[in-house]
């Protein structure tokens, strides 16, 4: 895309003063902006280090007068908290890697493959993309159940182990690369196998990424699905885990809530900070593919 | 895996088509490897449980006895029972709560982040983005504590200026805006990136042509930024509509539905009577309409697809 078409646009130099006024007027509103949609986060962060005697003071403040860790010690004894958090690592890195490996081998053989029914099974696979999970979720517990995978790893992953989306998503970053990659390999006398993991996944790096952390930051996100297939407190992600504690009238207190919230959110923001440009790029992508 | 495959000579694809590879049983074999994978998972844990939910729809199953087919009882139920009604009100009610919301505050901060006379964008587009990576429970968790009628922070600063909330959760008026408020401060960000690679798309020439032809800011954004964008909207208003449609996660947490129904969606429908009740039946002819209704709406969309790529090529 192209995303640097505008940057070049300079005001002519005798609109300059009209433009550094208008420049501060911008930046003065955009920083309100990105205060009021970063709130939530800071009351999160500052309430996760507040006492309780101060997060129940009337009024109340965003910033904690002393700061403590007590809400941090106390989530892991309000809840397994060290086993939720190795939950979705397992969970969430489970479904992610599985998917990644089968999506991309389908992906391929529907990309580069030229045999009997990849139209069909491609307009299938399309189609699927169509079924908003939460529909078959009833049938697909009873089968995780007859499976007696309930409170497993095996039920929370093996559905989600392919995605049609993930298919759909790598087929049209294979049709992107070039042909005279795999086609001089061929002549060479590689065989199909050697061909995709030698030439195409090396040149599919990007789009793996993004695939990655698109599934990644969904399952860890959410709440539904563990919720389902797990009954056992023990077996929970973090998601469903602290729902466990909002009951009606709150019977635990805001501050270990916002502490668990912090943990909960802490590895994405960390990974998104790291390869922020890549992935709202790729975000940005989805819409114009 | 096939790693016996013999060398064979291909050759290179003719322009704008698929190489010849030749449907041959061996390619076929080698495609059915690749592919095995991802279709045992899809077939069993898509396609079946498709086909099982539409067989479940029109029976009385419970999980336990005997399942005895019910003819189109559970589908009258959808669209009679009070209650169903009242959560398929509710789901529409909070997709005109959040699309059009989501969509303003989205496009509105794109051409503020998007703006050339803005220093640091980069860092804005980040810093708006941040909700996105943040889960709609633990987004709900923070924002029942800003909302909280003694110590939220939100409402004691809206006292300060005047405006009593009061208890905002437990407000059957006020309830769902609440809970659509939270979707929308999770996803806007989303939305906000691809108007702006959008904005992007429009050639800055327009813009140049207008201003010499003395047309002012309001003039430019409706005739050239709205019609350039039309597609861009166009798409992120069905993704929008289909994310309101799948409401759960945040009314789970901050309301459960409450109060009085007035925030129970179509999905917290599905929950409650397929996995609290036990009304597997019900829940799967309830799951269907749902479903019908997305796959509507996603036609739509492919249309658009269809369009823009015709577009691009």
């Amino acid at each position: 895309m192209t995303a640097v078409a505008n940057r070049g646009r300079m005001p002519s130099p005798h609109r300059r003063g009209r433009a550094r006024a208008s420049s501060i007027l911008l930046l003065i509103v955009a920083l309100v902006a990105t205060a009021v949609v970063l709130l939530p986060i800071a009351v999160i962060v500052f309430t996760a280090f507040k006492p309780v005697g101060e997060v129940n003071a009337y009024p109340p403040t965003l910033l904690p007068e002393n700061w403590t860790l007590d809400n941090l010690i106390a989530i892991f004894r309000e809840l397994p908290f060290a086993r939720l958090i190795l939950n979705s690592f397992v969970f969430a890195g489970g479904v992610t890697a599985f998917a990644l490996v089968f999506d991309s081998l389908a992906a391929y053989a529907l990309a580069r493959l030229d045999f009997r029914g990849s139209r069909v099974l491609l307009i299938a696979i399309i189609a699927s993309l169509m079924i908003p999970f939460q529909a078959t979720l009833v049938p697909i517990y009873q089968l995780v159940s007859d499976l007696g995978w309930v409170n497993s790893y095996a039920g929370l992953i093996a559905p989600r182990a392919a995605d049609a989306f993930g298919i759909f998503f790598l087929r049209q970053f294979f049709l992107s690369l070039p042909r005279d990659l795999d086609n001089a390999a061929r002549l060479d006398g590689a065989s199909e196998w050697r061909i995709f993991t030698s030439v195409v996944i090396p040149n599919a790096k990007p789009a793996l990424l993004t695939l990655a952390i698109f599934t990644f930051v969904n399952n860890w996100n959410d709440l539904l699905w563990p919720l389902v297939f797990t009954t056992d407190a023990e077996m929970g992600t973090i998601t469903s885990g602290l729902t466990l504690l909002t009951g009606p009238g709150g019977i635990i207190p805001q501050g270990v809530m916002m502490a668990g919230s912090l943990i909960a959110v802490l590895p994405l923001v960390i990974m998104f900070l790291l390869v922020q440009r890549r992935f709202i790029e790729s975000v940005a992508s989805t819409g114009l593919k | 895996m096939p790693r016996t495959t013999r060398p064979r000579y291909r050759p290179a694809a003719p322009l704008g088509g698929r190489t010849p590879v030749g449907s041959t049983r061996r390619t076929s074999m080698i495609a059915l490897a690749f592919l095995s994978p991802a279709l045992v998972i899809l077939t069993v844990f898509v396609a079946w449980p498709m086909l099982s939910a539409l067989r479940l729809s029109f029976t009385d199953a419970s999980g336990f006895g005997r399942e005895e087919y019910v003819g189109l009882e559970n589908y009258v139920r959808v669209f009679t029972d009070p209650d169903v009604l009242q959560a398929m009100g509710n789901t529409a009610y909070y997709a005109i709560l959040f699309t059009p919301a989501a969509i303003v505050i989205a496009l509105v901060l794109a051409l503020l982040v998007n703006h050339p006379l803005l220093p640091w964008r980069g860092a804005f587009r980040t810093a708006l983005f941040v909700p996105f990576v943040v889960s709609l429970a633990v987004a709900a968790f923070a924002w029942s504590y800003l909302l909280d009628p003694q110590i939220g922070l939100l409402n004691h600063w809206l006292r300060g200026a005047g405006i009593q909330l009061g208890n905002v959760l437990q407000d059957p008026v006020l309830a769902m805006p609440a809970v659509a408020l939270v979707a929308v401060w999770k996803s806007f960000g989303f939305y906000l990136v691809i108007f702006i690679a959008g904005l992007q798309e429009i050639p800055g020439s327009l813009y140049e042509a207008a201003r010499v032809d003395g047309a002012s800011a309001w003039q430019r954004f409706r005739h050239i930024t709205l019609p350039m964008l039309s597609n861009t909207l166009a798409f992120v208003m069905i993704v929008a509509l289909i994310a309101a449609l799948q409401a759960f996660d945040q009314i789970y947490v901050m309301t459960g539905g409450g109060p009085y129904g007035t925030t129970q969606t179509v999905v917290m429908e599905i929950y409650t009577s397929g996995f609290k009740k036990l009304e597997l039946g019900f829940a799967s002819a309830l799951s269907y309409v749902l479903l019908l209704i997305t796959l509507v709406l996603s036609l739509i969309q492919f249309r658009f697809f269809g369009r823009r790529e015709k577009d691009a090529q």
